[in-house]
């Protein structure tokens, strides 16, 4: 039984690759963006791909991802759907070592990134994550901190240098399409945003550190309809720059926003295919069964 | 009228009313004696404030004038910042190692457990522990300030650690996961996200330690031992308001006794302020 994958070994070389990230630092700049609203203020670049083979995860005894591999694109949204507890939420916080912070969890198995296996020896967690930014449930602004150093505190947290603070927030507000809002107060407190605001706030925050990933975790559930549609327009907009994998618990969201949709049960994953295709001839009984509604 | 609910039964509302009846009887009671404690603190020690009796010591004269208390203030004030300063910092520590990294671990249980233990020890053993471990063996001489701090310190550690770990669960886990999230070491996620988050909290429960010590007699009777003089040196004997307090108290003229409760509500009025100051800090806390 040989496994289908060859595994790649981690060379120092790769690590560099990871913290540096490789990739050209060009960037628009918001001065395009205020000659009109048409101006692109997100400059396409490449995400990475991201591989998942025969992961494994574990909350103590609990067995929440069963041996899943996937295949996400680069410069793609991904949606994961699924019932309540099916381990999709697990499964993304995987990829960006999320996972092992829980007391009494690990996972097994691999995830590479283009070429670079995350959970191989000496990868340090924290390199992973600037690389593969995280976008949570809830929003989750620092309370003490304004909106300008919430969105620097990425910049800060990793100790990064010779960055240019003023203008990366401008860029990541701008990005997030929260820039024309806030540019009169961005002293004042993040936490004073409203939700969908707070959100967006967040997505700057994780913008700002230049991943090349982002993962969302169901990233619209605490917002309001109008405030969703803001943040499934953004997520258009950053498939440009960045491979975004989003899971979601509404269908209709999974529908509007996402090029390939996986389909998830009882920790394992059924059947991930085109996101038409998976809402209109699924493969799998199942996942036509959850589609339709009869479950879930 | 008649397809209405049925009202409230008469023997519910008289069940209703008599229970509200004996809870209120109940805390009045519990509040008899405080006030009675202040009453009385303020009848007799008010009259015993003057300009003098703050700026003056006490002279240790049986007859002529007895001084006033202002040794006695500032060697309590030097003893609890002393005191503050050992055990904020160690008390702080211990809440972040339990909260962030010791978490469930079996050590970290123990070390709860002792803790616990720890707040509920009188006093007076403290006082005793500091006098056999730090008077008797002679080290840097014998009764000194700083001896006292220590165990005023190993008095307030436990509050300290107890009020702090519970502010530091409070700090949201969805802030710990966003830092880590971004690539954040974690001890920058302690440093730069949990600490500020906390500190309101931190600082109300420190002050309220403050609080607990600044009235305590016991833990300095065997440590401190009593001078009339004023001592800014905490490496020699010092005056306390308790100390001064129990030594006036037991005094044979009225003068002296007066002065013990001028001494008390001078004692009481510091530790209000300390507690009000708590309390303001608390209430501009973000985690409420």
């Amino acid at each position: 039984m040989t496994p289908p994958y060859t595994r790649p070994t981690t060379s120092p070389k790769d690590m560099t690759e990871l913290e540096t990230g490789g990739r050209d630092p060009e960037r628009a700049s918001v001065a395009e963006r205020t000659d009109g609203a048409q101006a692109r203020v997100i400059a396409p670049a490449k995400g990475r791909t991201i591989a998942l083979r025969d992961l494994n995860a574990y909350y103590g005894d609990t067995h929440a991802v069963r041996g899943v591999s996937l295949d996400y694109a680069a410069n793609q949204v991904t949606a994961m759907i699924g019932p309540s507890g099916c381990g999709k939420s697990t499964l993304v916080r995987c990829i960006n070592r999320m996972h092992e912070e829980v007391p009494g969890a690990r996972a097994e198995g691999q995830v590479t990134l283009d070429d670079i296996d995350i959970y191989g020896d000496g990868v340090d967690p924290t390199s992973v994550r600037r690389v593969v930014g995280m976008v949570f449930q809830k929003p989750n602004p620092f309370p003490t901190m304004s909106i300008f150093d919430n969105v620097a505190a990425g910049i800060r947290l990793s100790g990064t240098r010779g960055v240019d603070l003023r203008e990366r927030v401008e860029w990541a507000l701008a990005c997030a399409g929260l820039w024309d809002e806030v540019r009169d107060r961005l002293g004042a407190p993040g936490v004073g945003l409203s939700g969908g605001q707070q959100q967006r706030l967040c997505i700057a925050r994780t913008i700002a550190v230049e991943p090349e990933v982002i993962l969302m975790d169901e990233p619209c559930s605490a917002l309001d309809p109008i405030a969703t549609l803001r943040i499934e327009d953004l997520i258009q907009d950053l498939k440009e720059r960045y491979t975004i994998v989003i899971v979601t618990h509404n269908m209709q969201q999974a529908a509007r926003v996402a090029d390939t949709t996986a389909f998830m049960l009882n920790g394992e994953l059924i059947e991930h295919a085109p996101t038409e295709k998976i809402f209109s001839q699924p493969a799998d009984t199942r996942t036509e069964e959850y589609v339709t509604g009869k479950f879930g | 009228m008649s397809a209405g609910l049925p009202a409230v039964a008469g023997r519910r509302r008289n069940a209703d009313r008599a229970a509200r009846a004996g809870l209120l009887v109940l805390t009045l009671v519990a509040l008899v004696p405080l006030v009675l404690i202040v009453f009385e603190l303020l009848s007799k020690g008010l009259g015993a404030w003057s300009w003098t009796f703050f700026t003056t010591d006490p002279t240790g004269r049986f007859l002529g004038d007895p001084g006033g208390i202002r040794s006695a203030i500032i060697g309590s004030i030097v003893m609890v910042a002393i005191a503050t300063a050992i055990a904020v910092p160690i008390g702080i520590g211990v809440a972040l190692y339990l909260v962030e990294y010791g978490k469930s671990s079996r050590f970290a249980d123990v070390v709860r457990y002792f803790v616990d233990v720890m707040t509920g020890v009188p006093s007076v053993v403290f006082g005793l522990f500091v006098y056999i471990v730090l008077v008797v063996s002679q080290i840097g001489g014998t009764f000194a300030g700083w001896k006292g701090s220590v165990a005023l310190a190993l008095l307030m550690l436990p509050v300290v650690t107890r009020s702090g770990e519970v502010v530091l669960n409070l700090v949201p886990d969805g802030l710990r996961e966003a830092a880590l999230a971004l690539g954040a070491p974690r001890w920058r996620v302690v440093a730069r996200i949990v600490l500020p988050t906390a500190l309101p909290g931190l600082t109300t429960g420190s002050l309220l330690a403050v609080a607990r010590a600044a009235g305590e007699t016991a833990p300095l009777l065997f440590t401190v031992a009593f001078v009339n003089g004023l001592s800014l040196d905490p490496s020699a004997r010092m005056n306390s308001l308790p100390l001064q307090i129990f030594n006036d108290v037991g005094q044979a003229q009225d003068r002296l006794v007066q002065r013990a409760w001028g001494a008390a509500l001078t004692l009481v009025v510091l530790i209000l302020l300390v507690t009000l100051l708590a309390r303001f800090i608390q209430k501009r806390s973000r985690l409420a």
